[in-house]
C-alpha cells in the first residue's frame, strides 16, 4: 500500500482520506494551484495555501469552504501531516507534502524554480516519493533568463508603437499574464490594456501585494477608441478571435515555453513568440529531483516516458501516471483528457 | 553572418509580406555584394550539394550534449526540424565571432565535402562552438541544405527591384537559369545596362491562377483563346547562338534528356524561345503521365525508352524572335509569329498548341467537358490581347481544371509535418476497403483549416493504436473526401493503383468508417480514365 495512490478522482490518499487536485467531486480536497485542471468546482472541504485562497475563490465561488494554511504549517489530517510548500509557479501554487509513519511524499503540482516576482519562490522539499509533472520533460527545453525575454518584449513593444501599431500579447489568464505584467511594471511606453479574463484576476494579485503595470480593461473603453502604440495582454484564446479587431493594427506575440520551438510559432501564425514558462525546463526538474533526494519518481503530465526512461536509466524507480493534469492548457500539444483515462 | 542571421529573424518574426520585403530591402542595400549573393542564393531556395551525411551531425550533437539516441529521436519528434533539434540542444550561448556570411561559406561550408570525417567533426565542432543563437540555427541549415524561410523568388527579385530601381522583370530574367551566387554576379544583376542575356539564360515563366470564378464573369467571349491544358512538362526551348538549351519549369537545364527535341531546335531561327509542354506523344495523341515519368530523372536513355516513349513539344507561345525579346507583344500577335516560326523548322517534333474554339461561353463549357477524354486537365483560357508576365498574376490567363476525381477514404496512418507544421500530426494515409479489409492507397498533406488539423492532432493523440518511430497507426473512424487529379495502375502499391497529386477535399463527420469507398470504385475510375 503506498501513501497516495491513482484512484478515479484523482491522487488519493487512503490513510488520511483526501484527495489533491481531484478532477471529480470529493469531501476533502488539498489544492497545489488555481488553474482549471487542478483546482475543480464541486468538492465539499477544500484545503489551500494562504496565498492562494483568493485566486482560489476567485475561480472556484466566494462561498465555497476552503481552509487556507501558512507555508509550511502542519496539518493533520486522520493522522496524516499534510503540509503546503511554495511551488513557485503562479500565486499560492503549492507542492503538497504529506507525512505517514516516517514516509515522506511530495506532490509538486505544477512548478518552476527561476525566479518570479509574482509568488513565492519554490523550495525544495525532501521526500523519499517525489511527484513531479513534465510539460517540458524535453532537453531542447531550457530556458532564457527574464531579464532577456522582457528586454525582447520591450524592444518588440517599441518598435511597434513606432510603427503607429498595437502589441497583442497572449498569455495565460492566470499566472503567466501577470507575471509580464510585473515584468513590465517599470516599463512607460503606453497605456497597458487587458482582456476581462486578465483583469478578473489582476485584483487578486494586486492585493497579495504583487507590483502589476497599471492596466485599464479594454472591453471598457468607447467604440472607436485608437489603441496604436499600446500594449494589450490576452489569454490565447483570444487570438484569431474578432475581440481583436478593435486593436486595429496590431502584432502578436505569445509568451509561452513552447514558444521556444519555432513551428509552434510558426503554425499558429504569430508575428513572434517570447520563451517565458511557469512550468520547469529539462534541467531544472533533474535538479529539483536530485534536490528532493526522492528514490521514487512519478511523472504525472506532459512529455513523460522520455524523463521516466532518463531517470530508470540513472538508477531512479520512475514511473508515468496518467493525470488529468494538463500543464500549460490552450497551448498544446498537452494530452488530451481522453488518452489520459485510458492510459 | 550577423547581418544574415538578423535578415532571417525580421524575414521569419513577421506575417506581413511587405515587412518581409523591408527587411531584404535593407539588406541588399547595405551587404557586401559577396555576402548579398550568397543571400539571394540562399533566399531564392538555392542549396548546397549534401556536404556531410546528416547521420553523422546528429551524432556528434548528441555526444556534445551527452545524450543518448533515443533522446535525441524524442527531441527530434517535438521539434520536426534537425537543424534547429541540434540547435536548441547544444548549450546556449551568444557567437563569439562576426564572420560575414561569404567567408562562413568559403572557408568553412563548402571546404567541408573534401574533408575527412574526421576533420569535419573538428570543424562542425568548432563552428557551434563559435556561433549561437539564430546564427548557430541558420548554419545548422545552410549545412543541411534546407533553409526555407516563407519568402518565394518572387520576393527576393521584389526587393532587389526595390533595392536597386531595376525593373523587377529583368532581375528575374537574369536569375532565372544557373545563377551563380559570386560577387560578380550580384553587382551585375544589378546593372542598369540590360543586354547581357547569358545566351543559355530562359525567361521567366508566365503562370496563370486557376479561375475563381464562373467562366462568364470573363465578360466578351471573343476576346479570349482557350487551349487545352496538358499534363506534362513546362519547358522553355531557346536556340541563340547556333545553340540549344531546353529548361523545365524547375529552372533545370534538360536538353540532354530530350534529344529529339533537341535535334529539332537546330531547325530554329536564331534568337527563338518558345515557351511549351514537352508531352509524351504517339500517334499524333499523348501518353500518360505516368509514361513521361519513366523518362524523368533517367540519365542515360538507352533502350527503347525513346521509341516507347517519343516527347513533343506542344509549343503555346512566342518569348524571343530574331533576338527581340516580344513578351510585350499581344497574345494574337506572337501567336501568329509562332506559327511561322514553328512552321520554319518544319519538325514533326514542335506541335502548335491547339486552339478550341468556341463562339460562346456555352460551346466553351462543351469543350471543356471534353477534356478528360483529350487526356487533357482542363482548359487555359488567355485573352488574346494579353502580354507575356512574369511569375504568376491575376487577369491575363487563366486555367479551368476539370473537376478532380473523388472518393471517400478512411485515414489510417499518421505523422508529424516538419517546419511549421512540426509537432503537429499532418501527414495522413488514407485507405479504401478491399474485402472487409482496409488497403492503403494515398498520402495527403493538405486539404484541411488549422483548426481541424489541430482538432485531428488531439484525436490522433488520443487514439494512437501503435506507434512505429514517427508514424502512428490511428483507429480507422475519420473519413475524408479526398480529390486526386490521375489514376495509373501500379504494382509498386499494395493496392494496385497510384493517384497523382491526391488532396483532401473534405472531412466528412457525417460519413462512418464503413461508409467509404472500395478498392473497385478506384478500378472503375481506372478503367474510365485510359
Amino acid at each position: 500500500m503506498t501513501l497516495l495512490r491513482l484512484a478515479e478522482r484523482g491522487l488519493y490518499c487512503e490513510a488520511g482520506d483526501f484527495y489533491i487536485d481531484p478532477w471529480q467531486p470529493v469531501e476533502r480536497a488539498v489544492i497545489t494551484h488555481g488553474h482549471g485542471d487542478h483546482a475543480r468546482w464541486g468538492s465539499a472541504r477544500y484545503l489551500s495555501s494562504r496565498e492562494g485562497e483568493a485566486v482560489l475563490r476567485t475561480r472556484l465561488g466566494q462561498n465555497q469552504t476552503i481552509r487556507a494554511v501558512d507555508w509550511g504549517e502542519p496539518v493533520d489530517v486522520n493522522g496524516v501531516r499534510v503540509s503546503l510548500h511554495p511551488a513557485g509557479h503562479i500565486l499560492g501554487s503549492a507542492q503538497i507534502r504529506v507525512e505517514h509513519r516516517g514516509e515522506v511524499w511530495v506532490a509538486s503540482g505544477d512548478y518552476k524554480t527561476e525566479p518570479d516576482p509574482t509568488c513565492t519562490p519554490f523550495e525544495l522539499v525532501r521526500c523519499h516519493t517525489f511527484i513531479t509533472e513534465s510539460t517540458f520533460g524535453l532537453p531542447v527545453y531550457r530556458w532564457t533568463p527574464d531579464s532577456e525575454v522582457f528586454a525582447q518584449i520591450r524592444a518588440w513593444w517599441g518598435a511597434n508603437r513606432e510603427h503607429g501599431r498595437s502589441s497583442v500579447l497572449f498569455g495565460y489568464a492566470l499566472g503567466k499574464a501577470q507575471r509580464l505584467l510585473a515584468g513590465l511594471a517599470d516599463v512607460d511606453l503606453g497605456p497597458v490594456y487587458t482582456h476581462g479574463a486578465v483583469e478578473r484576476l489582476n485584483g487578486d494579485y494586486r492585493r497579495a501585494g504583487v507590483r502589476l503595470a497599471e492596466t485599464r480593461y479594454a472591453s471598457e473603453m468607447p467604440r472607436g477608441h485608437d489603441f496604436a502604440g499600446s500594449l494589450i495582454v490576452a489569454p490565447p484564446s483570444a487570438a484569431g478571435s474578432t475581440w481583436l479587431r478593435r486593436f486595429g493594427n496590431i502584432s502578436t506575440g505569445f509568451a509561452s515555453g513552447w514558444m521556444r520551438v519555432r513551428g509552434n510559432r510558426r503554425r499558429r501564425a504569430l508575428d513572434r513568440g517570447f520563451v517565458l514558462s511557469d512550468h520547469v525546463d529539462w534541467p531544472s526538474i533533474l535538479a529539483a529531483v536530485e534536490g528532493t533526494g526522492a528514490q521514487r519518481v512519478w511523472v504525472t503530465h506532459g512529455t513523460r516516458e522520455p524523463l521516466v526512461r532518463w531517470l530508470t536509466e540513472r538508477g531512479i524507480e520512475a514511473k508515468a501516471v496518467a493525470s488529468q493534469w494538463k500543464g500549460e492548457e490552450d497551448t498544446d500539444p498537452v494530452e488530451v483528457a481522453g488518452e489520459e483515462i485510458s492510459a | 553572418m550577423r547581418r544574415f542571421a538578423q535578415l532571417f529573424a525580421a524575414i521569419d518574426e513577421t506575417m506581413r509580406t511587405n515587412e518581409k520585403v523591408d527587411a531584404m530591402v535593407e539588406y541588399f542595400r547595405a551587404a557586401e555584394p559577396a555576402d548579398a549573393a550568397w543571400a539571394v542564393w540562399f533566399l531564392s531556395g538555392g542549396r548546397p550539394k549534401r556536404l556531410i551525411p546528416v547521420r553523422r551531425l546528429a551524432t556528434w550533437a548528441m555526444e556534445e550534449v551527452d545524450i543518448p539516441e533515443w533522446l535525441f529521436a524524442e527531441c527530434y519528434d517535438a521539434v520536426g526540424d534537425l537543424a534547429e533539434t541540434m540547435s536548441l540542444l547544444l548549450p546556449d550561448a551568444p557567437s563569439t565571432t562576426d564572420v560575414p556570411l561569404h567567408r562562413w561559406i568559403a572557408d568553412r561550408l563548402l571546404p567541408l565535402a573534401s574533408k575527412t570525417e574526421e576533420e569535419q567533426r573538428e570543424s562542425i565542432l568548432e563552428s557551434w562552438r563559435e556561433l549561437g543563437g539564430t546564427e548557430r540555427f541558420i548554419w545548422n541549415k545552410l549545412i543541411t541544405g534546407g533553409f526555407r524561410v516563407g519568402v518565394s523568388q518572387q520576393l527576393v527579385v521584389r526587393a532587389l527591384s526595390r533595392a536597386t530601381g531595376v525593373d523587377e522583370g529583368v532581375i528575374a530574367h537574369r536569375l532565372s537559369g544557373t545563377w551563380l551566387p559570386r560577387a560578380e554576379s550580384f553587382t551585375a544583376l544589378l546593372a542598369e545596362e540590360t543586354s547581357d542575356a547569358d545566351v543559355s539564360r530562359p525567361y521567366p515563366f508566365f503562370l496563370a491562377y486557376a479561375l475563381e470564378s464562373d467562366v462568364e464573369a470573363l465578360g466578351d467571349p471573343t476576346a479570349w483563346q482557350a487551349e487545352w491544358k496538358w499534363d506534362g512538362i513546362r519547358a522553355q526551348v531557346i536556340r541563340r547562338n547556333g545553340q540549344t538549351f531546353i529548361w523545365s519549369r524547375g529552372e533545370e537545364l534538360v536538353t540532354d534528356r530530350y534529344p529529339e527535341l533537341a535535334a529539332a531546335a537546330d531547325f530554329l531561327p536564331d534568337g527563338t524561345v518558345l515557351d511549351g509542354e514537352i508531352m509524351p506523344w504517339k500517334d499524333g495523341k499523348p501518353l500518360p503521365f505516368a509514361q513521361l515519368q519513366r523518362r524523368i530523372g533517367r540519365k542515360s536513355l538507352g533502350g527503347s525508352i525513346l521509341s516507347d516513349v517519343p516527347v513533343v513539344l506542344i509549343a503555346y507561345d512566342l518569348l524571343e524572335a530574331g533576338g527581340r525579346d516580344v513578351r510585350g507583344e499581344s497574345l494574337g500577335h506572337r501567336r501568329e509569329m509562332l506559327l511561322a516560326t514553328i512552321g520554319a523548322a518544319r519538325s514533326a517534333a514542335f506541335v502548335p498548341s491547339p486552339v478550341v474554339t468556341f463562339g460562346s461561353w456555352p460551346e466553351a463549357h462543351a469543350a471543356y467537358a471534353e477534356a478528360r477524354e483529350r487526356c487533357a486537365e482542363g482548359l487555359m483560357l488567355k485573352r488574346t490581347d494579353s502580354v507575356y508576365g512574369v511569375g504568376r498574376r491575376k487577369g491575363g490567363w487563366w486555367k479551368w481544371k476539370v473537376q478532380p476525381y473523388t472518393v471517400d477514404a478512411v485515414m489510417i496512418y499518421a505523422q508529424a509535418g516538419h517546419g511549421r507544421r512540426s509537432s503537429l500530426h499532418t501527414d495522413y494515409t488514407f485507405a479504401v476497403w478491399d474485402d472487409g479489409v482496409l488497403v492503403p492507397f494515398a498520402k495527403a498533406y493538405s486539404g484541411l483549416t488549422d483548426a481541424e488539423i489541430r482538432e485531428l492532432d488531439r484525436w490522433i493523440r488520443a487514439n494512437t493504436v501503435e506507434k512505429y518511430g514517427p508514424v502512428r497507426h490511428v483507429k480507422p473512424v475519420h473519413v475524408f473526401e479526398l480529390g486526386f487529379e490521375g489514376i495509373q495502375p501500379s504494382p509498386r502499391h499494395k493496392s494496385g493503383v497510384a493517384v497523382r497529386f491526391p488532396r483532401i477535399l473534405r472531412w466528412r463527420t457525417d460519413k462512418r468508417p464503413e461508409d467509404a469507398d472500395s478498392l473497385a470504385t478506384l478500378r472503375t475510375l481506372l478503367a474510365e480514365g485510359t
